[in-house]
């Protein structure tokens, strides 16, 4: 069957139709599982520069004859969510774009990427703004760490209705800010308490100055949640002061960070929320991801040797378009063996901070759920 | 006769003043917050809203102090709760088979003989399964109310002659939502049953649910589960012939004919009323329509509630 594409260029287009044809029109083409990327300008060759794993990462775009359009149809199965650039080269200039196209966008810690929809896959409604959401409140302070030797700044959600004299759970979240930035995390977590989803919480936000150290399984960072920040929070605000109220979650090393923190101080965290966790590991010889991920190798090796029982949920998620997806699939079976509840869940879209946010919903009520069975307001 | 009235949330579009002053209540209104349980005292825009003297029954309070006084009873209750728990869990297992076969039977194609009886007995099944389970609770409750006699022991008799008098005093009693357990269990500490005897009463969520026979706890699209709506426990039965589904239209999937035909047909004969905003239900012996007054119906859809 011909795309949209196909059939309109069987008409051999001129400058003026294929402007037409490109206005009003949202860029990828997405025809059933099948994308159609566009990019319209001077180039000598045009590539597609996305993070599939599974597929070349950079995939040439084809000139169609007689005109400056390029164009690229993939296979996209229903509800993937994949980002991208288009790089460019004219000469001796290699350039990533933003897809000149296509107006979404996600954001990210190294600025921002296009975004490309397959079938079915829609922005959730709980991370738009509701405007019968109660709105949560922010705060900061800092904790003066020894076992650091600085300070560090804690962001605190509180929820909406904060009370004094109520007893709250609370959730710790390595790069607590991006996650903020990047993941919505302050809207998402409004919506959920208002849905009654989850309960409303407290919700501490870390930030590492040098994360690829202190988050790959450095034993200070258990010890400073432990001995340090938790204390401090419960010190400031009335926290439930149990483990089974007490949940730890990362992305990528974050997850690396809360699951070795877990692990090192067994009984203190009831919860982990591990996504697109970094979790290298060897059988025989090398992990095969550079030396950054020694420790967290030598870490993994050491927990699928010995997990004990960090806590009494976990749950995972990763990305199928991740390469780390073989890491987390492996970690699954060890969680399993150490008598943890345990929920995996899978999805079509890569190592993003908007994969991390879209599960939000899923793992938070899980972990915590919400009193939506006995409340109505 | 208790006159009543059923109103749906009142958050963004509060309709309880328009009640009030349509019926003619000019006295003081008592109102009852304790399904917000430690916000039970921030009635600020309750009173803000009513345009009337106002006064707090505390429930959620008062429970407090008879449980600081009276540690057998508190004991005992949190016991009974156990127990309510664990009845909870183990009707919930069986239901969730029980539904799943009833809402199979239910898409099936086909209007013979065979398909609709089979459609009958399997809501019959969830009805039997609801009736036991009920029967159950009323035992746990019955049981309790045998061993531990609370109206007879000082510390709550003392609280319920207090509110005796308040209430006596008032023009109406106003019931607000929340957690409809709380609710539930704080309005028959207290003995609201016969405390609200001939009185005029407006509530709306929780508080409604709590009035009716049969408490059910719902929502068709929770994040985790199927969401299967669960009979939680006898209500006070200050009426009947009503189950009270407040917020319907965000809680209930209204598009899906099997789950609301299901509903609706679970809890025949009573009336299975949308407490969404803006609506009202009246009761002066029997259910009469106010404002928006909608219920499921035994075909699948929402339809306009009139007397009969």
């Amino acid at each position: 069957m011909s795309s949209v594409l196909d059939r309109f260029l069987d008409q051999t287009p001129g400058g003026e139709t294929i402007d037409a044809f490109l206005s009003g029109r949202t860029f990828p083409i997405l025809e059933g599982d099948r994308v159609t990327f566009v990019f319209r300008g001077r180039a000598d060759a045009v590539n597609l520069r996305h993070w599939i794993f599974g597929l070349p990462s950079s995939q040439p775009f084809e000139r169609v004859d007689g005109t400056d359009l390029w164009r690229l149809t993939l296979d996209l199965p229903e509800c993937s969510r994949v980002e991208y650039k288009i790089e460019h080269i004219e000469g001796e200039n290699r350039q990533w774009l933003m897809d000149p196209l296509n107006d979404r966008v996600a954001h990210d810690p190294f600025g921002a990427n296009s975004v490309c929809y397959g079938r079915g896959y829609k922005t959730p409604p709980w991370v738009l703004p509701d405007e019968e959401a109660r709105p949560g409140a922010m705060e900061q302070f800092r904790v003066i760490s020894k076992v650091y030797r600085d300070r560090r700044e804690i962001g605190v959600y509180l929820p909406a209705r904060y009370r004094k004299r109520r007893r709250y759970p609370l959730l710790v979240v390595h790069d607590g800010h991006d996650y903020l930035r990047f993941a919505d995390l302050r809207r998402v977590l409004d919506n959920l308490i208002h849905r009654l989803e989850i309960p409303p919480m407290i919700v501490a936000l870390t930030t590492s100055p040098d994360r690829l150290t202190e988050y790959g399984a450095d034993p200070r960072q258990a010890d400073f949640l432990a001995d340090e920040l938790i204390p401090a929070m419960n010190a400031r605000y009335p926290l439930i002061d149990r483990p089974e109220a007490r949940m730890l979650m990362g992305a990528s090393f974050g997850a690396v960070a809360a699951l070795s923190a877990a692990w090192l101080r067994q009984g203190v965290y009831g919860g982990l929320l591990l996504q697109s966790g970094s979790f290298a590991f060897s059988d025989i010889g090398k992990h095969g991801r550079g030396p950054a991920l020694d420790p967290v190798a030598r870490f993994v090796n050491a927990f699928r040797e010995d997990p004990g029982h960090p806590c009494d949920k976990v749950f995972v998620s990763c990305g199928i378009y991740e390469s780390l997806i073989y890491e987390n699939r492996s970690l699954v079976p060890v969680l399993q063996g150490a008598q943890m509840e345990l929920r995996y869940v899978e999805a079509r879209d890569g190592h993003n901070w908007e994969n991390w946010r879209d599960r939000l919903r899923e793992a938070l009520s899980w972990l915590s759920p919400g009193p939506l069975w006995m409340v109505y307001e | 006769m208790n006159r009543v009235f059923f109103l749906g949330p009142q958050r963004f579009r509060p309709t309880l003043v328009a009640t009030l002053d349509r019926i003619g209540v000019e006295g003081t209104v008592a109102a009852i917050t304790a399904g917000w349980q430690e916000r039970e005292q921030e009635v600020g825009e309750l009173q803000d809203h009513i345009h009337r003297e106002l006064i707090n029954l505390r429930l959620y309070e008062r429970a407090e102090e008879v449980f600081a006084e009276d540690a057998e009873l508190r004991d005992a209750v949190h016991e009974r709760q156990q127990w309510l728990r664990e009845e909870q869990s183990l009707y919930r297992r069986r239901l969730a088979h029980t539904l799943n076969a009833a809402r199979e039977v239910m898409t099936l194609d086909g209007r013979d003989r065979f398909v609709r009886e089979h459609r009958q007995a399997a809501i019959r099944a969830v009805r039997t399964l609801d009736r036991q389970h009920l029967t159950r609770v009323r035992r746990i409750h019955a049981e309790f109310e045998e061993r531990m006699k609370p109206s007879r022991r000082p510390a709550v008799a003392a609280q319920r002659e207090q509110l005796q008098e308040v209430i006596g005093a008032a023009s109406a009693v106003a019931i607000a939502g929340g957690h409809v357990a709380v609710l539930l269990n704080r309005l028959r500490l207290f003995g609201f049953a016969q405390l609200l005897a001939d009185r005029v009463v407006v509530a709306w969520s929780a508080g409604a649910m709590a009035l009716t026979g049969r408490v059910i706890l719902f929502h068709d699209r929770p994040p985790q589960g199927a969401g299967d709506a669960e009979v939680l426990d006898a209500g006070l039965g200050l009426v009947d012939g009503i189950i009270a589904l407040p917020h319907a239209r965000r809680r209930l999937d209204l598009d899906d004919p099997v789950r609301v035909a299901l509903m609706a047909r679970r809890f025949s004969p009573d009336l299975p009323a949308l407490l969404d905003v803006g609506s009202e239900f009246v009761y002066d012996g029997s259910w009469r329509p106010g404002e928006s007054a909608r219920k499921l119906s035994r075909r699948g859809g929402v339809v306009e509630f009139k007397h009969s």
